[in-house]
């Protein structure tokens, strides 16, 4: 595989490969010298035409950690407040010769639209590309998962799993509809009918309006941030009402089965889709979403970017 | 295709080893043996438990995996991780015994000696191999050889052990031409 777009791209055997070089990526990251030589040479560029804290820092982290050379790049103090096109970007990337680019737009479909031009030959890493997908965030949430619930090994069968909030805006939610189904989990979207993109039967999820019914059921809980700056319309009456229906709060935490756990992807609304107590819990592992985040995409980096670059990554499954 | 070792003649060899390392190190409270996956795991681990019946006492084992490490990465597809294990009593100042199945270019055990650096500053390293087939394209030499081995280029060498094979034994084979 030479770009990494969408979950949807992933087989079966490439997402658990993807966990379990995470796995040894982790324990890299946890000894004394936390670099490798491995991808010594090679250029990578964060092309963050949207903002982002954890997402960027955690590529740049990874991609250093394998010794590659990063450039960041934001809209922000670049051409691209000046008009530039991403075309021109995209061509002024490919004359510096930039291995991988990891792009983050408020576009969907803008990573495709970059892969699927001429104008750079490297691979494209979908790292959010507007209301559509995040990749490599569905897998550090599958790898948590998998490590709290599952031993830290194979797959997700058997685990039930619910995705809570803003589902319409929300590219972190299509990704692990797709990615945690594909690995055998059960999910249930829980939100409001308004904020329910159209077309959500058809995917592979059940969907709930009722979170008291949901919440005592399943094994992790993942809220998501209220996506307010994609809120141009009226979704919910107040944020009071919106905490109170879907909100998690004590109350709820409480109701949780026991060894569930608590999960969001960051930025947090604290005290809108989750209170400061729940999110700072015992049973949270927000924090540790951002380190095994860390460790998932240097093993997306390594095996899509230290081997032959003309070998198709499905060949590394033959190896393994 | 003929058989150079059976599977008397490598538990012969590992046996030898075993005493020779003990007999260097003079005993093993400082010893840790650490193998190369995928057969060199499994010999590491046969040559721990012979060093256990012999001291009567736990010797640490563990696995390193030296994919992150090679220098030839980029010529052929990613390969899929093997798990790194480090005894709990880490390597820091301890004598280190590298255990690999065929001792080749070199190449495997320099990138093995980085691997090791990333993880502590062992007292010594020290290299065990089932089989010395020469060829050396670097400046590394073996502390304990099971069996030398002298081959042509041509040649390969394939080990197969219980563990991942269902049968102990070392071939040689010619290569069709």
């Amino acid at each position: 595989m030479r770009h990494l777009l969408s979950t949807k791209d992933l087989s079966y055997s490439e997402a658990i490969l993807i966990l379990d070089t995470a796995q040894e990526m982790a324990r890299v990251s946890s000894s004394s010298v936390k670099k490798l030589p491995t991808l010594r040479g090679r250029t990578i560029v964060n092309l963050f035409l949207e903002d982002s804290t954890r997402t960027r820092i955690s590529f740049e982290a990874a991609a250093k950690r394998l010794s590659a050379d990063v450039i960041n790049f934001s809209a922000k103090g670049s051409s691209v407040s000046k008009g530039e096109s991403l075309k021109d970007t995209a061509q002024t990337l490919q004359a510096m010769g930039a291995d991988a680019v990891i792009i983050r737009h408020s576009a969907s479909g803008s990573a495709q639209w970059l892969a699927d031009s001429q104008w750079m030959n490297g691979s494209v890493i979908n790292a959010g590309d507007g209301t559509h997908e995040h990749p490599t965030q569905a897998l550090l949430d599958a790898f948590t998962l998998r490590k709290h619930l599952a031993s830290g090994t194979g797959d997700l069968k058997g685990l039930s799993i619910a995705i809570v909030g803003d589902i319409l805006h929300s590219r972190v939610a299509r990704s692990n509809v797709i990615l945690l189904s594909l690995l055998g989990a059960q999910v249930t979207l829980v939100a409001p009918p308004t904020l329910l993109p159209v077309g959500v039967e058809s995917w592979p999820a059940q969907v709930s309006y009722d979170l008291d019914a949901v919440i005592p059921v399943v094994d992790a809980v993942m809220m998501l941030r209220v996506q307010q700056e994609r809120m141009a319309d009226y979704f919910f009456p107040t944020a009071r009402e919106y905490s109170h229906y879907f909100g998690l709060n004590r109350d709820r935490l409480n109701q949780m089965k026991k060894d569930s756990i608590i999960m969001h992807p960051g930025p947090m609304n604290r005290g809108l889709e989750i209170t400061a107590d729940c999110a700072d819990s015992a049973r949270s592992v927000i924090v540790e979403q951002v380190t095994n985040g860390v460790s998932v995409r240097m093993a997306v980096l390594y095996l899509m970017l230290a081997g032959a670059s003309e070998s198709p990554f499905a060949q590394s499954l033959v190896n393994a | 295709m003929s058989i150079a070792l059976s599977a008397v003649d490598i538990s012969r060899a590992l046996t030898r080893i075993s005493h020779e390392i003990l007999e260097r190190n003079s005993g093993s409270d400082s010893i840790v043996i650490l193998g190369i996956p995928t057969r060199g795991a499994h010999l590491a681990r046969r040559v721990g438990e012979i060093m256990t019946g012999i001291e009567n006492k736990e010797i640490p084992v563990g696995t390193l995996d030296i994919t992150l490490h090679r220098d030839d990465l980029r010529m052929q597809p990613p390969r899929a991780l093997t798990p790194t294990v480090i005894p709990p009593c880490g390597l820091d100042g301890r004598d280190v015994i590298l255990i690999d199945d065929v001792l080749f270019s070199g190449r495997t055990i320099r990138a093995a000696l980085d691997a090791i650096g990333e993880i502590g500053r062992p007292g010594s390293v020290q290299l065990a191999v089932l089989i010395d087939r020469g060829h050396r394209q670097l400046p590394i030499r073996a502390d304990y050889v099971g069996k030398n081995l002298p081959t042509s280029q041509d040649q390969t060498i394939k080990v197969h052990v219980i563990e991942a094979d269902g049968i102990d034994e070392v071939l040689l084979e010619r290569e069709e031409r």
